[in-house]
């Protein structure tokens, strides 16, 4: 069906399990996939959003340069840009890093650990793999967001009642057991 | 060797988390490199410090939210040390391996059907507009509402025993803080021969793929390797517990009934500075050659028996492939797969007709200890989490062994195996760059929680808001 809305939708500092919580609407997807046309998703093998999205779901903050390139670009080619989950709301628990040093962390990991080998004392740096920022960023101190959807994840109801709204141009209104940060 | 070319795959997609494949090609078309690098980072080790112990296996399921309830248990495993309540009331074990097998269920149905299956239904170099889950609920409308409940069923087992399909509560240091009702026992007795008849089915598309294609799939991103896994003190597979056996390609023990508790002894895990996911290794054969396999394939390989009927009759099927010998095709890792999905739900359909299920023990507590690790076999092989806690019940250290990082040497001899077959000398096109992603989807890998590290690069950066307000500037090197 030609002229159906686009949605897309990308997992930044997030685990997935937002992405996951879109999946749990279960048998209504086959319903969502009449409402729309995806866009990019880590769903399908679109790698870069091809046209004008009416819908962005965001999952996750930014903690390296990789995603805020792409959050903005998501700006840039969305309509309406829903940050989806403590994580895009609030850095969530990537978050919990933003009172420690980067130094220590890599430390920790690559340098500490009882399982580390690594004779050269080596971390990684490699032009491929993108730099850090300091601290995760919720989205909307990166660009713009329209919604934010709480929840950790918000649950597949909360996720539909939303989406369908926004897709049939109707108000969002969600009723207060759908709305809950954990 | 001077690089002519230079292609990227990025972000490689219909895989869990962040990952960028980068190939380099000389002049004349030769592959000189090419390398699955992983992108991302948590900082888990370092930020948990601190954190109450008790938190921790609620806390450590955010790296990953296809599989949260490895985490979430394994870390609870490994608080149960802490607390000195390792050894569970029935009710307690069986509510988690129920949790478990549930999870088992819907993360294989989710990578088969909605990640992997475009591929194999259509093929490696389909259309992309196609090439997608969404493709299939077009072609094969009845496959897809199948595969949809059957991940249904699955996080409905989670939501039952861990009180969310997403990052539940149900397992606490010591045991559970739930059992299963009757009512929620029905609904899913009720289901079950249904769920039963559907895994069977699945098992055979994987099986009819795989025995169909084996001349084409024998050789794809194919190699040589050792095999790591849990198994249980008579040597089936016990996806939940066990002692950990490790052997070689030809199927030579390297290891056999070691305590995990003394995985530190056996496991190293080498640092390369191209990629923030670290490079397991069996610390006696060394980096070189020590690395190994994990995940469906490779327990089907170290298992000697599974002890349900109708996975046990599957993997006589599978391993008369390869007349007994380890299978180390990496295609072969979807019919592992689907084989572990019916072992999976016989389990199930088992555990909901035991009675302890109801049973109202759930924690016990004994002597405190200081030092906790858990282990157990996740959808995607072999999960490490060790913990030290102090007096005051805090963190002080933690080390992760993701099942991912596991099979990162292995992801990335499949990339390099598939380059050399098929990227070399050739017009690339998109239907061929995603004959190397077909084979890093073989290991379903999830490398949002394969990296809970952080990076550093000489360069420097400026976070500016919408607004165009600087937030943050960052300078390196
Ligand atoms: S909000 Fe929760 S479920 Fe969503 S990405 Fe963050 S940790 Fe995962």
């Amino acid at each position: 069906m030609a002229n159906k809305p686009k949605l897309a939708t990308v997992s930044l500092a997030g685990c997935f399990g937002c992405h996951m919580s879109v999946l749990d609407i279960d048998d209504r997807i086959l319903e969502l996939i009449e409402l729309v046309e995806f866009d990019r998703s880590p769903i399908n093998d679109i790698k870069e959003i091809k046209g004008r999205c009416a819908v962005g779901i965001v999952e996750g903050g930014c903690c390296n340069e990789e995603n805020v390139h792409v959050l903005k670009h998501f700006r840039e080619h969305c309509d309406v840009l829903i940050s989806t989950g403590d994580c895009a709301t609030m850095g969530g628990i990537p978050a919990l890093r933003n009172t420690i040093p980067l130094q220590e962390c890599l430390e920790e990991a690559y340098l500490k650990g009882p399982t580390v080998y690594n004779p050269r004392g080596k971390l990684p740096n490699d032009p491929e793999i993108p730099l850090l920022l300091d601290k995760v960023y919720p989205c909307h101190e990166v660009v713009k967001m329209d919604y934010h959807l709480p929840g950790c994840p918000p649950s597949a109801d909360t996720l539909w009642q939303a989406l369908v709204a926004l897709l049939t141009g109707k108000p969002i209104a969600l009723p207060y057991e759908l709305i809950k940060y954990d | 060797m001077s690089v002519a070319k230079r292609i990227v795959i990025e972000p490689v997609t219909r895989v869990e988390g962040h990952g960028k494949v980068v190939i380099l090609l000389d002049e004349n078309k030769k592959v000189i490199s090419a390398r699955l690098h992983i992108v991302e980072f948590r900082g888990f080790e370092r930020f948990i410090q601190g954190r109450p112990f008790w938190e921790v296996p609620v806390l450590v399921q955010r790296l990953c939210g296809i599989c949260p309830v490895s985490h979430h248990l394994a870390a609870a495993k490994a608080m149960d040390r802490i607390v000195g309540g390792e050894n569970l009331t029935p009710t307690a074990e069986k509510i988690r391996r129920l949790m478990h097998y549930g999870q088992m269920y819907q993360s294989h149905a989710l990578h088969f059907f909605h990640l992997a299956s475009p591929d194999l239904l259509f093929g490696f170099d389909a259309d992309v507009a196609i090439r997608n889950v969404i493709g299939v609920a077009g072609k094969y409308p009845a496959l897809a509402v199948q595969a949809v409940l059957m991940r249904k069923y699955g996080q409905e087992i989670i939501k039952a025993t861990a009180g969310k399909k997403i990052h539940g509560t149900g397992a606490i240091p010591g045991g559970v803080n739930k059992n299963l009702s009757i009512a929620e026992r029905d609904v899913f007795l009720r289901d079950a021969d249904q769920q039963m008849t559907w895994a069977q089915s699945a098992v055979k598309i994987a099986k009819d793929y795989t025995v169909a294609n084996l001349a084409k799939l024998a050789p794809f991103g194919s190699f040589d390797s050792n095999h790591l896994s849990l198994v249980r003190a008579d040597g089936a597979m016990d996806l939940y517990h066990g002692n950990l056996r490790a052997i070689d390609a030809e199927g030579k023990v390297i290891f056999d009934q070691v305590d995990y508790q003394s995985y530190v002894d056996f496991i190293a895990e080498e640092v390369r500075d191209w990629s923030y996911m670290k490079f397991p290794f069996i610390r006696s054969i060394g980096p070189e050659k020590g690395w190994y396999r994990v995940g469906p394939l490779a327990r089907l390989n170290t298992a000697k028996f599974i002890d349900t009927p109708l996975a046990e009759a599957a993997r006589k099927e599978f391993i008369a492939v390869t007349s007994g010998k380890p299978n180390n095709l990496t295609m072969a890792y979807h019919w592992a797969r689907m084989i572990e999905l019916v072992h999976a739900m016989e389990k199930i359909h088992a555990l909901l007709n035991d009675k302890d299920l109801q049973g109202t023990d759930l924690v016990v507590k004994g002597e405190r200890r200081e030092v906790g690790i858990g282990l157990l076999e996740a959808p995607r092989g072999t999960l490490f989490h060790h913990y030290k806690v102090d007096k005051n019940d805090q963190v002080v250290s933690a080390n992760l062994i993701v099942s991912t990082t596991n099979n990162n040497e292995p992801m990335n001899r499949a990339v390099a195996k598939v380059a050399q077959d098929h990227l070399q000398g050739v017009e690339i096109t998109e239907g061929l760059l995603n004959h190397v992603e077909v084979a890093i989807r073989a290991y379903d890998p999830c490398l949002s929680c394969a990296t809970h590290a952080l990076g550093q690069m000489p360069m420097e950066l400026t976070l500016v808001d919408y607004q165009g307000q600087i937030l943050d500037r960052k300078s390196r090197g």
